[in-house]
């Protein structure tokens, strides 16, 4: 193996500036998902939420980009994908929450919904396998992306790799920093004695719940609409249990969920590119594909290893709660 | 979970019904909302839902080899479906069916694949008993990682189903790889690997080992104290630790014993349709057979009418996609509907006890 080729500066820049561009989906999920759990609720139907968001925001777009509303598509699709998302968690709440089922089997029952439901929808609306959407353009940001290096890295995205990082800050600061996020929190760790406060418990847990998958479509919808411009059947290829992994490693925290999408999108950069680098340089073909394609889940399966117990998890997390109950 | 036994026996009671048909009545009521549900989703692409209906049907039912088709198509399912049936009575969420399934058909395609001239029923038992291991021991990683580290099983499965598709799809384009071949699959397995049909029909003996496992498994899980142990770490984890049960063993065996019945599935499914190794060998059973242990209520009776009603659903969509050209991941999504719905047709009987 040829090393020059890897360690050197334009490599590693362009490694860590994929790898950013690729943990927003699975960062969105994670936010949105952190959010659902600090309120009790387990939603492990995040696979099937991107699926279906990111269908609904892929199909969106096609439609609507040779229209009058075509310099708008991208974002409408966007809008699309979180509003199916929703759709999938109000069906999650109303199970779990209303009806108390258990969240795990509805979890991953939701799951195969949302793939099955995906794949219908575009093998009905799609004959050829080709359609592509326009994506949305790198929004250099004046100044801070001609710093050297890091204004690559950092300052030379579109608009949905911003918005994402926003959402980090913006999220913890709802979560730990507001009246409302102080509700979800009281609700996920003690229902009944936030019942007793005057909380709405089913309806907190509810709209927890519905900003949960509302990210996770957004997110499925950022993967198939701006990042890779197409869809195809099993896109989401694992995103949403990785973020299911992602917001245990992260402690149900905004910040550390950041870091732990990005070792995620390096992980998943790192495969692209010696997968790219091996098709040029014929001595690297020496590890097989199949292996580095491998690597996110491997990773996935390595980081929580150090990051079992979970003492830190909401107390309610996974159980109904049943207001008659006491 | 035992909603199926506590939802039942007070219902019943109170409108004096047979169990039995209260706890086949929520299925039975999911079916039907699904299928209607999946008739709108027909309806939306401006196909005749009845049509569509109607053609399943004949698809999946219509004479002897249509019957044949379903029947084989149900034992992939009734096995994961049955092992998923004891994992999940102990709570343990097992949903890397997928990835054993593969996992069995590996192992044992290898021995198909290198031992064809060993005496057929030793050859046989062989080639069915690495598919088993080989199922177990891509579990027991689940199991190690969840007793030893406390990791959730449902990620760990989870993740370990890509590796597994990953690393067929390396074996079957790589080592495995038919020589002289150009495409990412084995040779074809010897006629010797065939598994030996039922009286000239292509019923084979996967589907009687299947069948046999019903009755099997029933016993296991209310007939011998390995049974009860599962079922109480599943009813009340804490208690049957207190009883002197150990959780860790009850997981591990959990684990094991639905891991090495993905497995055979594998390797039956692989021997008998496929007959080489290759990247795309399961219609997604791994996940078709948690729906099925679920919508069966974790009980082999239910689960063995499960299987074949999922089956006529992926077989009749199958013939309903080459008459309408209508998507046959139709299947899928129906599938998972009616889950749904049996899920809150459940639910809201208990609520409506508890009000």
């Amino acid at each position: 193996m040829n090393w020059s080729l890897i360690l050197n500066w334009a490599f590693v820049v362009a490694l860590v500036t994929a790898g950013i561009r690729l943990a927003i989906p699975v960062l969105l999920a994670v936010l949105g998902e952190t959010v659902t759990e600090r309120a009790g609720v387990l939603n492990l139907g995040l696979e099937g939420v991107m699926a279906v968001g990111g269908v609904t925001g892929f199909l969106v777009a096609y439609l609507l980009q040779s229209g009058p509303l075509a310099a708008w598509s991208s974002w409408i699709g966007l809008l699309a994908g979180m509003a199916a998302g929703m759709l999938l968690g109000l069906i999650l709440a109303v199970l779990s929450i209303s009806l108390q089922a258990d969240q795990v089997i509805c979890g991953v029952t939701l799951v195969v919904f949302g793939q099955g439901l995906a794949n219908y929808v575009y093998r009905q609306a799609f004959s050829s396998l080709t359609a592509r959407v326009p994506g949305l353009p790198a929004l250099p940001i004046p100044l801070l992306s001609r710093i050297p290096v890091l204004g690559e890295i950092l300052f030379d995205h579109d608009a949905t790799v911003y918005i994402t990082f926003a959402l980090v800050y913006l999220v913890w600061l709802f979560l730990f920093r507001t009246h409302w996020g102080l509700s979800i929190r009281a609700v996920g760790e003690n229902p009944a004695a936030a019942e007793t406060s005057g909380l709405n418990v089913s309806a907190i847990r509810y709209a927890a719940t519905l900003i949960g998958t509302a990210l996770a479509g957004l997110g499925g919808a950022v993967l198939t609409t701006i990042q890779l411009r197409m869809f195809r059947e099993g896109i989401t290829g694992g995103r949403g249990w990785i973020a299911v992994a992602l917001v245990i490693f992260a402690r149900w925290q905004p910040k550390l969920a950041l870091v732990g999408a990005l070792l995620f999108g390096l992980a998943d950069s790192i495969q692209y590119r010696i997968q790219a680098l091996s098709q040029v340089e014929r001595g690297m073909g020496t590890i097989p594909y199949e292996f580095l394609l491998m690597l996110p889940y491997v990773l996935t399966l390595v980081v929580l290893l150090y990051r079992t117990g979970h003492s830190e998890a909401p107390a309610a997390l996974g159980r109904a709660y049943d207001k008659s109950a006491d | 979970m035992s909603e199926g036994d506590t939802v039942a026996r007070p219902v019943a009671k109170r409108l004096a019904l047979p169990s039995w048909l209260v706890a086949g009545g929520a299925p039975v009521a999911g079916a039907l909302v699904g299928l209607a549900i999946g008739a709108l989703l027909i309806r939306l692409t401006g196909a005749d839902p009845l049509q569509a209906y109607a053609t399943m049907v004949r698809g999946a039912f219509g004479g002897p080899r249509q019957i044949t088709d379903t029947i084989l198509k149900a034992s992939p399912l009734l096995l994961v479906g049955l092992g998923l049936t004891a994992a999940f009575r102990a709570r343990v969420w097992n949903i890397g069916g997928e990835g054993q399934y593969y996992m069995g058909a590996l192992c044992g395609g290898i021995v198909a694949l290198y031992c064809a001239n060993w005496p057929r029923p030793l050859l046989l038992v062989t080639m069915l008993g690495a598919g088993v291991a080989g199922g177990m021991a891509w579990a027991l990683v689940a199991a190690v990682l969840k007793v030893r580290r406390g990791m959730s099983e449902i990620i760990s499965t989870l993740m370990l189903n890509y590796i597994a598709i990953l690393f067929m799809q390396y074996m079957a384009r790589g080592p495995l790889q038919e020589p002289g071949g150009y495409l990412p699959e084995s040779a074809q397995f010897a006629a010797s690997t065939r598994l030996p049909t039922l009286l000239g029909t292509r019923v084979h003996l996967g589907v009687l080992i299947a069948v046999l496992l019903v009755p099997l498994v029933y016993a296991l899980l209310w007939s011998t104290p390995l049974g009860f142990r599962l079922r109480a770490v599943g009813s009340r984890e804490s208690v049957a630790r207190y009883a002197g049960i150990s959780v860790e063993w009850a997981i591990v065996f959990a684990l094991a014993f639905s891991g090495g019945l993905s497995g055979l599935a594998g390797i039956v499914e692989v021997s008998t349709l496929h007959t080489r190794l290759k990247a795309a060998i399961s219609g997604g059973y791994g996940f078709s057979g948690i729906l099925v242990a679920l919508l069966g209520r974790m009980h082999p009776v239910g689960v063995a009418i499960a299987s074949v009603f999922f089956a006529a659903l992926i077989i009749g969509a199958q013939s309903m996609h080459v008459v309408s050209g209508l998507p046959d991941a139709l299947a899928n999504a129906v599938q998972a509907l009616i889950v749904l719905c049996v899920l809150a047709a459940d639910a809201l009987a208990r609520r409506r006890l508890n009000a």
